[in-house]
């Protein structure tokens, strides 16, 4: 298994927001629920590859800034009727830091 | 990121289609070589029949020219025979030596015609009908030669024959049944095409078998097996088709009558590797018509992508036979058994022959003959599985006699074929609509929106989605209430949320929610945007805006691009500049190598391309040079258009520069309700196209005409005259005043234009001209609003505001 990695504080994310985690091999958005329940998911919708860090979001939900498409942060799934999916990574918060595990 | 490289065998349609399907989804992940073994880019081989008949040429069949490669950066071999695949290395080589290294390879080696193997079928003048080539030899030898031999009456065959004949050769069909087209027709349909071909022209041995190919070099004649001969100029062999797997055998690749593949197109060999198209066998099945190679490339790019969810389950085919003036049409099984019936309709006299099979009220297949115009729809039947026993007994009259037809204009819509494009934006057709509503049962205009995406961009083709939707469902369709919830979380309309935020002083998002009862704890982003807006408008100096409840272009102060960049706008009050400011807006164009620059129809200049994080240093250096935001991303008021008026004008009336600058600098920095623009034209000739806008002043001599809820976008309005003035300052004063009325009365993302529409120019009227105390209160509140509102965003951003929403954390993992 690899092994966490801090990205950033929780309180640096906006509530209902997002930041933009950039990595080597690919772009993460990070969101931050109105119960601080966090998400990782792979930074590109399933549909046209629209940011989602971008969107806007609610519940444990995002829509796409490009076409409104509508991803579930838990499961990267888009909700009916459309179809797809994004990767999602595991997250957690510790201490107030939230940590990445990465692939 | 790092590439990966990406190489395509095979430059044809299912090969080609997987790259156009990928690079929407992920153009960037690969470098991308293709080998083609003919020495064109990429065309439309369906079309080559109309190719033979000269009804279209190879220009207009090509779908890809040599500039789509290179516009999307791919490497194309043209000409060269990849003879090669060392799986080991992960090379392919073509015959000239050519090696590409591959991370991923698509074979797409299409399939080659079957040659039958006859004593004399390697003399000059005997071909297959396959591609460019085929179509070029039999091109000229029809200029040189009489007499065509087509050995097989299928549905090739029968093309290529007409192809010849159109070209002036006396051509022979030769078929080994007593029936043409005996996979896609049933007897009675097959003896009408047979008539009119021969009607045509055309002439038919049925129930031949060919046993010779005579001649020295080139072919002379051909021989049967029952001893007769005829002369032949040229032989062309439509039999069929074998896959291409010589290359995937060559490559250890497991065969069978194709490339064996697995439902996400990778060869089941080697997962690296995948096949698609006419040179593959999925689950046991090898097709050659195109709708099956179109959906297995979706679900290969899908796959290429690493998106990883599609996955390819067989297509349900069905056939037109591409020659001019005959209708023909079949799918599904149409031959029927015992446990089948058949309803049938033929008319000799028309030409018109129909017949459906049907097993348990469900369509199975379907022939017709002379009138195809209703083939889409039962083949929509048959794919859907839709029970036919309420139209039964009119179904072979076709969909026109569904519903009440002749006696409204939704039958317009009813008579569009399938392929028929509704709505633009998204692509959708009619068919796609159609199979929406019968198969997911849908009844509402929001639904088909929601699982159509149809109407639900510009919306100009609501109507016709509406008309579609009430023809499709009949009685059951539920016209769209007129008093709509603002949106799912809330049965409450805008104007209930608007009044109840001043009558019961809800000052904050969740007092609302909490107020009217939400159903969802933050909402969503219709409802969001819509009170964040409210909330501001309300209670301009008290409410604290929420960011997050703000579409992306308002937070970025930008807007989004297709790729993710944005666009960048300063303010030209007016449509002034000075060469100062000019040469300003050229030095951050260099310093931030801006890849595109463009006048915006609002008369400014918009800068392409331009990174998110790029955004705060370029907003500082703008504010150092005096620009503010030109808003041209929000819901807010964004240009005033001007001509040149009296200054320079020889027809200029008053200054309508001028005046365009003080309204611009009245009203720049104001949210509304949609995005908001105002023109000011010097005399009635309406140079800036003031008669469009929002709000728009026409200068005459006597003073100024005030219009309002013009609109040039996807529905043309002209403006409504408000009034006329004699003064600026009253210019001024009426325009903050509509401003603020529409500011505070219209719903969110609801234009001028509609909105007057929905309450009437004479609400408006009243609002603003009958009562001048109200007008003047009107205005009081605007200037209020306008002095928290008019902060540029930019140099506070630029300054350091919201900066993490700029800032991406990187990490090194």
């Amino acid at each position: 298994m690899s092994k966490w990695i801090e990205v950033v504080e929780l309180n640096k994310i906006p509530v209902l927001g997002s930041r933009l985690i950039k990595t080597r091999d690919t772009d993460i958005a990070v969101f931050r629920g109105s119960d601080d329940q966090v998400y990782a998911i792979r930074d590109a919708c399933p549909h046209k590859g629209g940011p989602l860090s971008q969107g806007i979001m609610h519940g444990s939900t995002v829509t796409c800034p490009l076409h409104n498409w509508k991803i579930d942060l838990a499961s990267g799934n888009a909700l009916a009727p459309d179809h797809g999916c994004s990767n999602v990574f595991a997250v957690k918060v510790e201490g107030g830091k939230v940590f990445l595990q990465l692939p | 990121m790092h590439k990966e490289n990406l190489v395509l065998i095979g430059n044809g349609m299912a090969g080609v289609r997987t790259l156009e399907e990928l690079l929407k989804l992920a153009p960037d992940h690969y470098n991308i070589t293709v080998f083609g073994e003919e020495p064109y880019g990429n065309y439309n081989r369906i079309m080559l029949s109309p190719v033979l008949a000269s009804e279209k040429t190879i220009e207009q069949i090509m779908l890809n020219g040599e500039q789509w490669y290179i516009d999307n950066g791919i490497t194309l071999h043209k000409g060269k025979k990849v003879e090669q695949i060392n799986r080991a290395r992960r090379e392919v080589i073509a015959t000239d030596g050519t090696v590409a290294h591959y991370d991923r390879l698509i074979i797409a080696t299409g399939s080659v015609p079957f040659m039958l193997p006859l004593p004399g079928a390697d003399k000059t003048g005997v071909i297959g009908f396959r591609d460019i080539k085929d179509v070029d030899t039999m091109l000229d030898t029809a200029s040189r030669y009489q007499h065509a031999v087509v050995i097989g009456g299928g549905l090739l065959g029968l093309e290529a024959a007409n192809g010849l004949m159109k070209q002036g050769m006396n051509v022979t069909v030769v078929h080994l049944l007593d029936t043409l087209m005996e996979r896609q027709l049933d007897k009675p349909a097959a003896a009408m095409l047979q008539k009119s071909l021969a009607e045509r022209g055309m002439t038919f041995l049925m129930e031949h078998s060919t046993a010779e190919i005579l001649g020295e070099e080139r072919v002379t004649a051909v021989r049967f097996k029952n001893g007769t001969e005829i002369p032949a100029d040229l032989v062309v062999m439509a039999v069929g088709i074998k896959p291409n797997t010589e290359l995937g055998k060559s490559a250890g690749l497991y065969c069978e009558r194709g490339i064996v593949v697995s439902d996400t197109m990778q060869t089941i060999t080697d997962p690296k590797i995948y096949a698609i198209g006419e040179c593959v066998q999925h689950r046991g099945i090898a097709y050659g018509l195109v709708a099956p190679l179109f959906e297995q490339a979706k679900v290969a790019a899908n796959h290429l992508a690493k998106h990883g969810i599609a996955r390819y389950v067989g297509t349900v085919t069905s056939t037109k036979l591409k020659v001019t003036g005959i209708e023909l049409f079949s799918a599904g099984d149409f031959t029927g058994n015992d446990q089948t019936e058949d309803i049938v309709f033929k008319d000799a006299a028309s030409g018109t022959y129909k017949k459906i099979v049907l097993q348990d009220n469900q369509v199975k297949g379907a022939v017709l003959y002379g009138d195809t115009v209703d083939g889409s729809w039962y083949f929509q039947l048959m794919k859907d599985g839709t029970d036919v026993s309420a139209f039964r007994d009119t179904l072979l009259f076709g969909q026109h006699h569904l519903g009440d037809s002749g006696h409204n204009p939704d039958t317009r819509v009813a008579s569009l074929p399938d392929n028929a494009e509704i709505c633009g934006c998204n692509g959708v057709c009619k068919g796609d609509i159609v199979k929406a509503i019968t198969e997911k049962k849908l009844f509402t205009l929001d639904e088909v929106r929601a699982h159509t995406k149809a109407s639900a961009s510009c919306g100009s083709c609501t109507g016709l989605v509406e008309s579609l939707l009430a023809h499709t469902v009949g009685g059951d369709y539920s016209a769209t209430p007129k008093t709509k919830p603002l949106c799912k979380c809330t049965d409450y309309t805008h104007d209930d949320i608007r009044h109840g935020i001043i009558q019961h002083s809800l000052k904050t998002m969740p007092a609302v929610r909490e107020h009217f009862e939400w159903k969802t704890p933050d909402g969503c982003p219709s409802c969001r945007n819509a009170l964040n807006y409210y909330l501001l408008c309300a209670y301009p100096t008290e409410y604290v805006d929420d960011a997050q409840s703000r579409y992306i272009n308002e937070r970025a102060h930008g807007n989004i691009q297709k790729d993710g960049s944005y666009s960048v706008v300063p303010r030209m009050f007016g449509g002034m500049c000075t060469s100062d400011q000019l040469r300003a807006i050229a030095d951050v164009a260099d310093k931030y190598q801006v890849p595109t620059m463009k006048v915006t129809g609002g008369q400014r200049i918009d800068m392409f391309g331009i990174k998110k994080e790029q955004l705060p240093a370029m907003w500082k250096d703008l504010s150092a040079a005096g620009f503010v935001s030109g808003h041209a991303y929000g819901k807010a008021m964004r240009t005033v258009k001007t001509c040149v008026g009296s200054e320079w004008c020889r027809f200029g009336t008053q200054d309508s520069t001028g005046l365009g600058v003080k309204l611009e600098e009245l009203t720049w920095g104001s949210w509304m309700p949609h995005k908001f623009k105002l023109a000011v034209s010097g005399c009635p000739r309406n140079c800036a196209e003031a008669t469009i806008k929002d709000i728009g002043v026409v200068c005459v001599d006597s003073g100024y005409e005030l219009h309002i809820g013009g609109n040039g976008g996807i529905k043309v309005r002209v403006t409504d005259l408000l009034c006329k003035v004699a003064t600026e300052e009253e210019v001024l004063e009426y325009t903050g005043a509509f401003c603020q009325f529409y500011r505070e009365d219209a719903h969110y993302l609801e234009r001028t234009a509609p909105w007057i529409e929905r309450v009437g120019l004479e609400k408006v009227k009243t609002a603003i001209l009958s009562d001048a105390a109200n007008r003047k209160a009107l205005y009081e509140r605007f200037l209020i609003s306008q002095q928290p509102a008019q902060i540029d965003p930019w140099k506070a951003r630029a300054d350091g505001a919201e900066a993490a929403e700029f800032t991406p954390i990187m990490i090194e993992a």
